[in-house]
């Protein structure tokens, strides 16, 4: 594990997901699952289906209600019903599956409809701060354009710029790439990589495995609810106590 | 007798100004319905369960009941009790408009729970409050995915609005009603009453398509299929 987070021993610690569990009837989702995540990092979030890494994510930003454990932004502790969830929200960014934008707004409305109506900004401060936004994930060019007129790697991409608006310190993915074809793939994750590099603080759960080698700084494997293997792409490359995310790895090549 | 006969035209005025009293009645229980079959479609949807509650029992009660027995027990038994002294129209247009709300907060709530759950969580992500959520992204879709089963009222209403000729509202039909009773002819003047409830009808349905084609959301069709 030394060498683990050599880019980002120096980063300060601004978020801490510490022992979170949560169950849907009987089945238990998460099984008590605790990180800490520094600025500027990106940590990526592998394993099989239905082990609960969607549902960690969801439990970051109270979007899902964990039953145990604690999420802490910056020292402040994020829970829902508290009084300041919503600001607190606005700190976390999150980008979805199937992008959830607003279908009945155009993409720079989708973009600035937050700035507005919870930052309070001034139309037209919102409006220019969303164009910078577009041109950011290079949709300046569909920006009257409605949701049912882009397509699924220029939809990621505005969702992208959606969450990048409110100035997050950290954006949650949530297999932002699932739903799109090998090429619209390339174009969301050329935009995810850009962020990473740019220092933008990232979870991502994916099942895109280049990115994950090439992009993370942690890679972190989930199964039945809990963490089973973390480290970084070269040693879960090289090292043998990764067998299990190495075998992971191994049937993902073989689709 | 024809069309053209001079005692039919000589009544004519007077079953035109019918006319006004049928589509007053339309106008306003569409607008009463509207006002209170949104915020009970919320309640529904969003609400604390006594007030969901509350609103289905409402529901059951007012699309469970014929509009005879409504208007009656109104007309007779209600507002008498409550020693208000209304027009007849006036109890009328409460009467249709409490039940087409009925009616109305289902089409609302349909169309609410139609907007993907996935748009509230994006703006509650984004730092919107439930409410803000609700007024920005779900209601301003909920209402417009609505209008086509909304617009499909106003024919309900206004060939139910000649039911109240049992109260003596002088709309359309108890004006026709009354032409006949002076001058016979049924014949005649019930075809001149079907033909002017038919371009009525035929004109709000005109409108009604106008209003959906101008708040349609762009790429949203089915193709050219």
């Amino acid at each position: 594990m030394g060498t683990v987070m050599h880019k980002m021993m120096n980063g300060e610690i601004i978020l801490r997901v510490e022992d979170i569990h949560k169950c849907y009837g009987d089945i238990e989702v998460l099984k008590g699952v605790s990180f800490d995540v520094r600025r500027g990092e990106t940590k990526v979030f592998i394993g099989p289906s239905g082990t609960g890494k969607s549902t960690l994510l969801r439990c970051i930003n109270q979007l899902t209600i964990p039953d145990s454990g604690c999420i802490w932004l910056n020292d402040e502790e994020v829970i829902y019903g508290g009084p300041r969830i919503n600001q607190l929200r606005q700190k976390i960014g999150m980008v979805f599956q199937n992008f959830n934008l607003f279908d009945h707004l155009t993409a720079v409305a989708n973009v600035e409809i937050a700035l507005i109506r919870v930052k309070g900004m001034s139309k037209a401060d919102a409006r220019k701060k969303a164009l910078e936004e577009l041109k950011q994930v290079g949709l300046l060019d569909k920006a009257n354009a409605y949701p049912a007129e882009l397509s699924g790697g220029q939809a990621q991409r505005l969702s992208i710029a959606r969450a990048l608006a409110m100035d997050p310190e950290v954006i949650l993915f949530d297999e932002p790439t699932s739903s799109l074809d090998p090429e619209l793939t390339r174009e969301v994750l050329e935009v995810m990589k850009r962020l990473a590099r740019a220092g933008m603080t990232m979870l991502v759960v994916t099942h895109e495995m280049g990115f994950a080698l090439s992009v993370a700084n942690e890679i972190l494997f989930m199964e039945h609810g809990t963490i089973v293997e973390k480290g970084s792409p070269s040693d879960i490359q090289t090292s043998p106590a990764f067998a299990r995310t190495r075998m992971f790895l191994g049937t993902f090549q073989d689709d | 007798m024809s069309i053209l006969s001079p005692v039919i035209v000589d009544s004519l005025p007077y079953l035109l100004s019918g006319v006004f009293t049928t589509l007053g009645l339309v106008i306003l229980a569409l607008g009463l319905g509207l006002i209170m079959g949104i915020p009970m479609a919320l309640l529904q949807v969003y609400g604390p369960a006594p007030l969901q509650y509350c609103v289905r029992t409402y529901i059951w009660i007012f699309r469970g009941l014929p509009i005879l027995v409504l208007l009656f027990l109104f007309y007779f038994g209600i507002f008498p009790i409550l020693a208000f002294d209304i027009a007849a129209f006036w109890i009328a247009a409460v009467v249709l408009g409490f039940r087409t709300a009925a009616y109305q907060s289902e089409i609302f709530r349909g169309a609410i729970l139609s907007i993907s759950e996935g748009q509230m969580l994006a703006a509650r992500s984004l730092g919107m409050s439930r409410v803000c959520a609700i007024r920005t992204v779900i209601l301003p879709q909920a209402l417009r995915r609505a209008l086509p089963g909304w617009t499909n009222e106003y024919p309900i209403l206004l060939t139910d609005s000649s039911v109240c000729y049992a109260i003596g509202v002088a709309e359309l039909l108890t004006r026709g009603n009354q032409i006949v009773a002076r001058i016979g002819d049924p014949m005649t003047v019930y075809v001149i009453v079907a033909i002017l409830f038919i371009l009525l009808n035929y004109g709000g349905q005109w409108i009604f398509g106008r209003i959906e084609n101008r708040y349609k959301i762009p790429g949203y069709g089915h193709g050219d299929a």
